[in-house]
């Protein structure tokens, strides 16, 4: 299958590697993937700050680049929750009808990684190897906007060599919330103690997600913390396999926190 | 205008133009058969206290919940077959607050039963009288038959008359104001007994 | 104003009420955030009350088709609110009740005030009430000689603690067993000396102290959960048989209530009866719910007034988008989810209405500059949308609020060189290795200034990577 890569702002600017693990994945299980360049950013971070005008130009901007593509992906959940739930209506606020329905039309072939894995490609063992001791945080738009429900943790637990270990109180927020976590920064920091203070408790090396900015975010907390516990990407605990690590490919996995 | 005139204006300025009306789906439960089982369950989860007896045992079902000698007052339509002779009833015709509070309960019937809630409730007729007389009393005697119990809040709604004054109950007098946990007993009745006749 | 505008939608009047904070959120929110005893009542409070709920609402089948019949019976209700509310006034007015109009707070508690006093009491007796804490009526009472008595547990424990409500279902949900003994103990007259701190012990002090106070007061104020347009007939919902006693024992009943309270007909409330117990104490039916049609001959109140309120409602109506926060039934489900709620309580939000719902819907009837900060209170979790037992899309509201906020003139300069930035390539591919200069701003961005130095002051910045993914997917 021809997959696009709708890589996000965020994966592309600074968490390069989880993009480069979705691309390695997809190709690795058989499809190709490729790169629409003019791609940048959703705009999400301009409509959830109150600045909905300013993210027309970007829809439009998203909605041309990705409308020739059967199937389009993200590694990340609130991406595609802004493709899928905001999109179509910056565009009707802005009185732009036919951009709105081309909007859902993209949006209806845009899919979150393990969506796009589970539900279009049929696929829950993608053959990875991970030996880690991982717990998963399920991100509040993966889990509240798209639904992604057990999918991620189906194919998690299909993964040789991992060992997941529930999160307690899992569904609460980690408190990043976009400029949330810069206009009210105390709040969101009391929120990401106690996420921290679950993560630790799980005795797991590894916290996963499959949204970088969450993971930039319990991963920032970590770090300032001391902890040696890792945040990684969905992306990059599905894409290496046990021949990857035997023939030495890849070095160990990126250490983010 | 008037402050009523502008207020109306003000919400059909707001509205226009105005839309279409929403028809709502109804695709909740209505029909379903009554668990009498189900019901005492509810009950008794909320502490309230279950007798099922035949009609001829309920004088002696109240005989055995209040002491010999208390003070009753009842709705003026109560089955007088219902009250043992150990207890002194006062029939409520027109009785002051201070004697319905002074008295040590209140038995009167009920107009329905809710089984998937454990409510019954009481809707004013002359077996149940004025709602100040269940709300006094620190007991409460409800007496039901199974006719008059239903599957769910919907078939409830179905059975009442609106322009009576309703009372459901749902357990004795409650709070969670306490750090969120359910404890009973604040003004209402602290006790209540259900009495289910076939 | 001028007579023309009279009829256009208003927001509620300043200076009077409680529906404006005096400082912003994140000021407020951070000395909660500091008062660790609060934390704790919160999350154990919190915590209780979302595993109760959950457990009840798991046990319905038909949860999700009541949820939409909820939210359409409702959004029908705000289609039609005119005519119900002039059919409402008719029935009531039919079965023996008086019916008033209030355009805003003042309004109301003018109405109140004389109703009271025409009945020649100086002392009211109240059921919990929203509306008439978002109005001030408590103030303008006592401003008249006249004193409310409060009659719900959590409001008493708020009254006597001279404190303010923090949540919709349980003001005193701050509150823990320890201090309210010390509240009643301080401030409860005639109390045991001897209280303890159980639960059933500090319940029945309250009966206790209020009993007198219940038989000898002619008059009682009350909101209302529900009003049903079809029949006139009024409904409560409580718990404790503080409702019934003020709704039957005092000769005249005033009810209070705001004009979304609504309802088309009698079968609606078949839907919410079930919606609301579940979603707001847990509870398959709360322990007492009342419903009374006008005045009932030789039972109960024998003068009864209906105040149908505006304050700002007409305001929330005319915005097509944001109109859905006056279907909110009082539940406080969105509250008990709400991770920022439960880590800095009520109060933080100013109004009398605090959490999800309270963000969308007091800037709404103050109008948004007068709440701004109110909007940007919630992380878009969504966990409040989920809960709502009538489906508010509280996270859209709040994104769409956000848009009519007023912004800092320094962060809408950002935000428009930044989206300029994003639809030009080029100038993104730029800024992207700019930030690489991020290194410049010290370790892990511990020297960023504000507002950015919020993040860093518990967070550490990931280290930028040595190349962007399409330098990468270049170089392939």
């Amino acid at each position: 299958m021809r997959i696009a890569l709708f890589v996000t702002c965020l994966a592309d600017t600074v968490f390069p590697e989880a993009a480069k693990a979705t691309v390695r994945l997809l190709e690795r299980l058989g499809h190709e993937v490729v790169f629409p360049a003019g791609q940048t950013c959703c705009g999400q971070m301009h409509v959830n700050t109150g600045y909905q005008a300013q993210a027309v130009s970007l829809v439009r901007r998203h909605v041309r680049v990705f409308d020739p593509y059967d199937v389009v992906v993200a590694p990340s959940g609130s991406c595609v929750g802004s493709v899928r739930h905001q999109h179509a209506m910056v565009a009707r606020r802005a009185g732009d009808v036919r951009l709105a329905s081309r909007a859902e039309s993209v949006a209806a072939r845009t899919f979150e990684l393990s969506e796009l894995l589970v539900d279009v490609l049929g696929v829950t063992d993608v053959g990875a190897f991970f030996p880690h001791r991982v717990t998963y945080h399920p991100t509040c738009h993966s889990l509240r906007m798209l639904r992604v429900a057990d999918r991620p943790v189906r194919l998690l637990r299909a993964v040789r060599g991992l060992e997941l270990v529930e999160l307690p109180a899992a569904e609460q927020c980690c408190g990043f919330g976009g400029t949330f976590a810069v206009k009210n920064a105390d709040t969101s920091s009391a929120m990401l103690a106690d996420k921290l203070r679950h993560v630790l408790s799980t005795g797991a090396d590894v916290c996963a997600a499959g949204d970088a900015s969450c993971l930039m975010h319990i991963g920032g907390g970590l770090s300032r913390s001391g902890s040696a516990v890792r945040t990684v990407h969905l992306a990059e605990i599905l894409a290496p396999t046990e021949p990857d690590r035997a023939g030495g490919e890849r070095s160990d996995l990126v250490v983010r926190s | 205008m008037t402050t009523r005139e502008i207020i109306l204006a003000r919400l059909r300025a707001a509205l226009a133009p105005a839309p279409a009306p929403v028809e709502a789906p109804r695709e909740y439960r209505r029909d379903a058969p009554v668990d009498l089982d189900r019901l005492v369950d509810r009950l008794t989860d909320y502490r309230a206290h279950v007798h099922r007896v035949a009609e001829p045992a309920v004088a002696d079902t109240v005989a055995a919940i209040l002491p010999a000698g208390a003070t009753v007052v009842v709705p003026p339509a109560l089955p007088p077959a219902w009250l043992p002779a150990t207890v002194t009833a006062r029939s409520d015709d027109d009785l002051d607050h201070t004697t319905i509070a002074a008295a040590d309960g209140v038995i009167t019937a009920a107009a329905v039963a809710i089984a998937d809630t454990g409510t019954v409730i009481l809707d004013g007729s002359p077996d149940q009288g004025r709602r100040v007389l269940s709300l006094l009393p620190d007991l409460h005697i409800c007496v039901i038959r199974t006719a008059q119990v239903v599957a769910n809040v919907p078939q409830a709604l179905s059975r009442l008359t609106p322009h009576r004054p309703l009372t459901w109950i749902s357990g004795p007098s409650a709070t969670s104001d306490i750090e969120l946990n359910r404890v009973e007993g604040v003004h209402g009745p602290r006790t209540l007994h259900l009495i289910l006749l076939p | 104003m001028s007579r023309t505008f009279l009829g256009m939608p208003t927001t509620a009047p300043k200076g009077v009420g409680h529906l404006r904070g005096a400082e912003p959120f994140p000021a407020a929110a951070r000395r909660a955030l500091s008062d660790a005893q609060l934390r704790r009542n919160l999350g154990h409070a919190t915590a209780t009350i979302r595993a109760k709920s959950g457990a009840v609402v798991a046990e319905v089948p038909d949860w999700e088709q009541l949820r939409a019949a909820g939210s359409a019976i409702k959004a029908d209700a705000m289609a039609r609110l005119p005519e119900l509310l002039e059919q409402l006034e008719q029935r009531v007015t039919d079965a023996g009740g008086v019916v008033h109009w209030a355009a805003d707070a003042n309004e109301a508690n003018a109405i109140v005030v004389d109703l009271v006093r025409a009945t020649g009491s100086d002392r009211v007796i109240k059921v919990k009430s929203m509306v008439t804490q978002e109005i001030g009526l408590n103030e303008a009472l006592e401003a008249a000689g006249i004193a409310p008595v409060e009659t719900d547990l959590a409001e008493l424990i708020v009254q006597l603690g001279e404190d303010r409500p923090s949540h919709i279902l349980v003001p005193a949900i701050h509150r823990n067993r320890a201090e309210i003994r010390e509240i009643f103990l301080r401030a409860m007259p005639g109390v045991d000396p001897g209280l303890t701190d159980e639960p059933a012990v500090l319940a029945a002090a309250a009966r206790r102290f209020l009993r007198q106070t219940f038989l000898s007061t002619p008059v009682a104020v009350s909101g209302a959960n529900f009003a049903v347009a079809e029949t006139g007939t009024l409904a409560v919902v409580e718990s404790e048989g503080n409702g019934r006693m003020c709704l039957t024992l005092p000769r005249t009943l005033i009810t209070v209530m705001g004009v979304e309270k609504v309802v088309p007909t009698w079968r609606d409330l078949e839907v919410f009866l079930q919606l609301l117990p579940r979603a707001s104490t847990g509870e398959r039916m709360n322990p007492y719910t009342s419903m009374w049609t006008g005045v009932s001959p030789g039972d109960g109140p024998q003068e009864f007034h209906l105040v149908l309120l505006d304050n700002g409602r007409s305001a929330v109506l005319a915005d097509e988008v944001g109109r859905q926060a006056l279907h909110c039934i009082r539940c406080s489900a969105c509250l008990n989810v709400c991770p920022v709620y439960e880590r800095t309580g009520g109060h933080a939000y100013g109004s009398v209405y605090p959490g999800p719902i309270g963000a969308v819907l007091s800037p709404q009837l103050t109008g948004v500059a007068d709440n701004a900060s109110l909007p940007y209170a919630s992380s878009l979790c969504g966990a409040c949308y989920d809960a709502c037992p009538v489906k508010i899309n509280i996270p859209e509201l709040l994104v769409h609020l956000r848009d009519q906020a007023p912004h800092p003139r320094g962060e809408s300069a950002a935000m428009a060189a930044a989206a300029y930035a994003m639809d030009h390539p080029a100038l993104y591919a730029a800024a992207q290795r700019a930030t690489r200069l991020s290194r410049l701003t010290g370790r892990r961005g511990r020297g960023l200034p504000p507002p950015l130095s919020g993040w860093t002051a518990d967070r550490d910045l990931p280290e930028p990577p040595a190349q962007t993914f399409r330098q990468w997917w270049a170089s392939r």
